[in-house]
Parts: C-alpha cells; sequence; structure tokens
C-alpha cells in the first residue's frame, strides 16, 4: 500500500525547521524499504500556482490557499497498512512540531 | 412458529456480530458481509421451522452466508483472482470458525476513524442494529447515518486500516479506545430513556470484550460498571418521569442480581492489582449499590476512591463529582469550598444544579434557588428539568 505524508507547520515555525533534515528517519526508513521518495521543500512564497481556463494559463504568485499551515516537504512511503504508515509518520521528526497528514495513493 | 421466530431473535442476537466478523475477515468485503449475514438469517427465518434449529445455529449461519458470498462473488466475477477467492473460502473448515469479534471491534474503533463513526460501525457490525434504528438512537436522519456509515466504511478499505487485533505495543494505547466506544453507547441509552436499547447493546458489548479479552482488568471493570448502573434502571425515574436521586431512589427495586454479578466482577479484576478509571468508577457504583439505606453509604471511601480517579481522569467533570462526594463525606460547606475552586464547567448544567444542591443542605435557600434557576436553564433531557423543578419549588417554599 502507497501513502503520501504531507509535513504541515505553520510557516514560521517550517521556516525555523527548514534545514533541520531528518535525523536519520530517511536512512531508517529506506533502509526497513519503506521509504519511496521524497523531499523538502521551499517556502510558499517561492511557489506559482498554475490555473487553464478557456485556454488562457492563469498563473498565481504563491500558495493553493493562504493560510497559517503550509506543507514544507513530502515523502512517499509504501508499507503494509496504516497502522505501519502511522507509525511511519509518527517517528518522523516533523511530527514532534508540525503535523504530518497521510493520504493513501490511487 | 413463534418458538421458532425467538430462537432466531436470540440467535441474531448472539451470532449476528461473529458471523459479520467471520464473513468481513474471508470476503475483506464489509457491505457484501453485512448483506450476506443479513440474508443467511433470513434463510434460517425460512428453513428452521421446518428443518428444525440446527446444533450449532452460529456455524449454520456462517456457513450459509459464507456460501452466499461465494454465490455472489462467483456471479460478479470479472477475472480469475475473484475465481480464486472464492475457491480459497470452499477450503475453509465448515463447522468451527474462529472467534473473529475482537478483530472486528478494535477494526470499527480505529483512531483514525471519528468517534461517530466508530460508534455507528460498532452498533451496525458488531450489535446488529439498522441504519434506521441508529440513527434514531442518535437523533439524525437516517441519510445521513447511511452517509456515516459508508464514509467509514470506505476508510477502511482505501486507507488499508487492518481488520486485526492490534499486536501487543499497540493494545494499551488502543484498548482505551474499543472500552471508550462501549461506555459512550451505555451513556447514550442511559440518559435518555427513550433510548434503553443502547445501554442493552452496551452491556452485550461489554459482556462480549470480557469474553474475549479475559485478561484485560478494565475490561472487566467496564462491564462491572455497566451492569452496577443497569441494576438500577427501574428505580432511578420515577412515576412522573423525573429523574430520581440516588439517594431517594427505592433499593428495593434495585436488580439483585447484576448488583451480585457487578460486585464480583469488579473483586476479580482489582486482585490483579491494576486498578485503572474503570475498575475506579464500578468501585465507586459498587460503594452505592451494596449501602443497604442511602444512609449507611460510605462516603470517605467514595471521596478517597474520586481521588484516585482524578488521578487517572483530571476533567472538571470528575472534580465536581468528587467535590459532590467530599460533600457527603464532609459535609457541603467543604464540598461547596471545592466547587468554587473549579473551572472549565461553563454552560454545564450540572454544576449549578450541584452547587444548589450543596446550599440546599446548609439550609440557604435563596441561594440554592437561584442556583437550580440556572441549572433550568441549562439543563436539556426532560428527566433532569423535572428534578430541578421539583428542587425549585421546595427550596421557594421552605425560603
Amino acid at each position: 500500500m502507497k501513502y503520501m505524508l504531507m509535513i504541515c507547520a505553520d510557516e514560521e515555525t517550517g521556516a525555523a525547521h527548514a534545514n533541520d533534515g531528518c535525523e536519520g528517519w530517511s536512512e531508517e526508513m529506506l533502509e526497513r524499504g519503506v521509504l519511496v521518495g521524497g523531499g523538502g521543500l521551499r517556502p510558499p512564497m517561492d511557489a506559482t500556482t498554475v490555473r487553464v481556463r478557456d485556454q488562457q494559463v492563469l498563473l498565481t504568485d504563491g500558495p493553493f490557499a493562504e493560510s497559517k499551515e503550509q506543507i514544507g516537504g513530502y515523502c512517499l512511503i509504501e508499507c503494509a497498512d496504516l497502522d505501519e504508515a502511522i507509525e511511519i509518520a509518527a517517528k518522523h521528526p516533523a511530527a514532534g512540531y508540525g503535523t504530518i497528514e497521510i493520504r493513501p495513493m490511487l | 412458529m413463534t418458538d421458532v421466530h425467538n430462537t432466531v431473535a436470540r440467535v441474531f442476537r448472539a451470532e449476528w456480530g461473529q458471523v459479520v466478523a467471520t464473513l468481513i475477515r474471508i470476503t475483506g468485503d464489509w457491505d457484501l458481509a453485512e448483506e450476506c449475514a443479513s440474508e443467511a438469517f433470513a434463510a434460517a427465518l425460512q428453513r428452521w421451522p421446518s428443518d428444525g434449529v440446527p446444533r450449532k445455529p452460529g456455524a449454520w449461519l456462517t456457513t450459509t452466508a459464507r456460501n452466499r458470498a461465494t454465490d455472489r462473488l462467483r456471479r460478479e466475477a470479472v477475472g480469475v483472482a475473484k475465481m480464486r477467492e472464492a475457491a480459497v473460502m470452499y477450503d475453509e473448515p465448515e463447522d468451527d470458525f474462529p472467534d473473529e469479534r475482537l478483530r472486528l471491534m478494535f477494526t470499527c474503533c480505529h483512531p483514525a476513524l471519528a468517534l461517530d463513526a466508530q460508534v455507528a460501525l460498532t452498533l451496525r457490525t458488531l450489535a446488529g442494529l439498522t441504519t434506521a434504528e441508529i440513527a434514531k438512537a442518535f437523533l439524525v436522519p437516517e441519510a445521513t447515518m447511511a452517509k456515516r456509515l459508508t464514509r467509514a466504511k470506505g476508510k477502511i478499505r482505501n486507507a488499508c486500516i487492518p481488520y486485526r487485533v492490534p499486536p501487543a505495543h499497540l493494545l494499551p494505547e488502543r484498548t482505551p479506545g474499543v472500552l471508550a466506544v462501549v461506555y459512550l453507547l451505555f451513556n447514550e441509552g442511559y440518559t435518555a430513556v427513550v433510548r434503553q436499547n443502547l445501554t442493552e447493546e452496551a452491556v452485550h458489548l461489554g459482556r462480549v470484550l470480557v469474553q474475549l479479552m479475559p485478561d484485560e482488568p478494565e475490561a472487566v471493570g467496564l462491564l462491572a460498571l455497566m451492569l452496577m448502573h443497569h441494576a438500577r434502571r427501574e428505580a432511578r425515574i420515577g412515576t412522573d418521569g423525573a429523574m430520581v436521586t440516588l439517594e431517594e431512589q427505592d433499593r428495593a427495586r434495585w436488580d439483585g442480581t447484576l448488583i451480585t454479578e457487578g460486585v464480583d466482577l469488579l473483586d476479580g479484576a482489582l486482585r490483579r492489582g491494576q486498578a485503572g478509571p474503570y475498575q475506579i468508577q464500578a468501585a465507586i457504583a459498587a460503594c452505592h449499590v451494596t449501602a443497604v439505606r442511602p444512609e449507611d453509604t460510605d462516603w470517605p471511601q467514595i471521596a478517597a476512591l474520586y481521588g484516585q480517579l482524578v488521578r487517572h481522569v483530571p476533567s472538571p467533570v470528575v472534580r465536581l463529582n468528587q467535590a459532590v462526594a467530599v460533600g457527603m463525606a464532609y459535609g457541603p460547606a467543604v464540598g461547596l469550598h471545592l466547587v468554587d475552586q473549579l473551572t472549565g464547567l461553563a454552560g454545564y448544567h450540572l454544576l449549578p444544579a450541584t452547587r444548589a444542591d450543596l446550599l440546599r443542605r446548609m439550609s440557604r435557600f435563596e441561594e440554592a434557588a437561584a442556583e437550580y434557576r440556572t441549572a433550568l436553564e441549562m439543563a436539556t433531557s426532560e428527566s433532569d428539568r423535572k428534578y430541578l423543578h421539583r428542587r425549585l419549588t421546595e427550596v421557594s417554599k421552605t425560603g
């Protein structure tokens, strides 16, 4: 079963931890064979949003929605079930200061 | 004829959860499991009157439900995979199905599901209540409840919530969730007289839990607690529909058999030396139901037990109950002093109601009347309101 972990934090907290790395989490999960991909993201102020309406490409400077909580990184994992996904997410250092959303992949 | 119907009704209550739980394990499909279980019970109603009740009704029902599932999967089979699934099912032993209800219980009460979804799923799949019955019990439209159930089953399937009893290292954090759902059901049924069937279902589920987790003292504590509350069901509502306080209840109408069972269960659980919140609450209930007259109640012991409970559950409601017990043990002034220090109970009708009772005991009738009026503005349950009204009239006359 594949899940995406979306790592969220409010902008300030996220910025403060931007260069933390994962304190060995990635290494552990790679070794376990459950981490498929992922990475950290630059802050939302560097984001560009794209829509196409009536064949017009419309661009917005900024993220999907201006909200306090923003996605700061993501991981793709492949594991047995939701219980294992919860265990993996709970071990991620960002769970200690931000929030991690677990989304099953289609 | 009627005898067989009664038998089917009894077997339904005893076996429904087990049949559904086994069918979910075999097919992995919650809707199919429920539908085939329903069909198996319908078949029983049709066939048992002429064929007689089978020796093992549960195994008969499970086998029948499984055969229906096989037929359905065959008919719908789009590929070899489905057929293989069906083939596997025929290899199951015919007569002796293991009890799968515990894994069903833990899956229904998975913390990744919202609490209201956990409750609804438990009632539907384990207790066999219909969607309409559950909707009625929780005062929501049937369509809303149907949607809630569909969404919960969808999440179990799509997010891959495992269908299992959690491994040992997860049990300590998962078990309280299961117990909480059962106790929530019990309280839902207990606070509203019209929903007494929920109380019965909760007691039934509590018995199942104890049977399945005999080494979990908190499960035993919960059952003991529910039995001791349930024992007072006849006495707690007066002929006028008003709530009757413990002190004023006719103790002759308490159910002695349930009390004995509850006290025995509790004694057994406490001997393990792992007292938790349910065992402590059961111990408090035991102090009440074993007192022959209200004045025999061991209030200092109850106050001490609340002191223990606060350490496990430091909620303002528990502290309020502690204050009541202290007031009974050491005088209303001491109780009132504790009540006045509580925070976090704004809008909770039992706060002014408790103050009112304490003030009444101190003969401060005018202040008591004012508190009863405040409580009446907040109370929603009809039986609570009737009680408060009566007290208000009393203190108004005296004052």
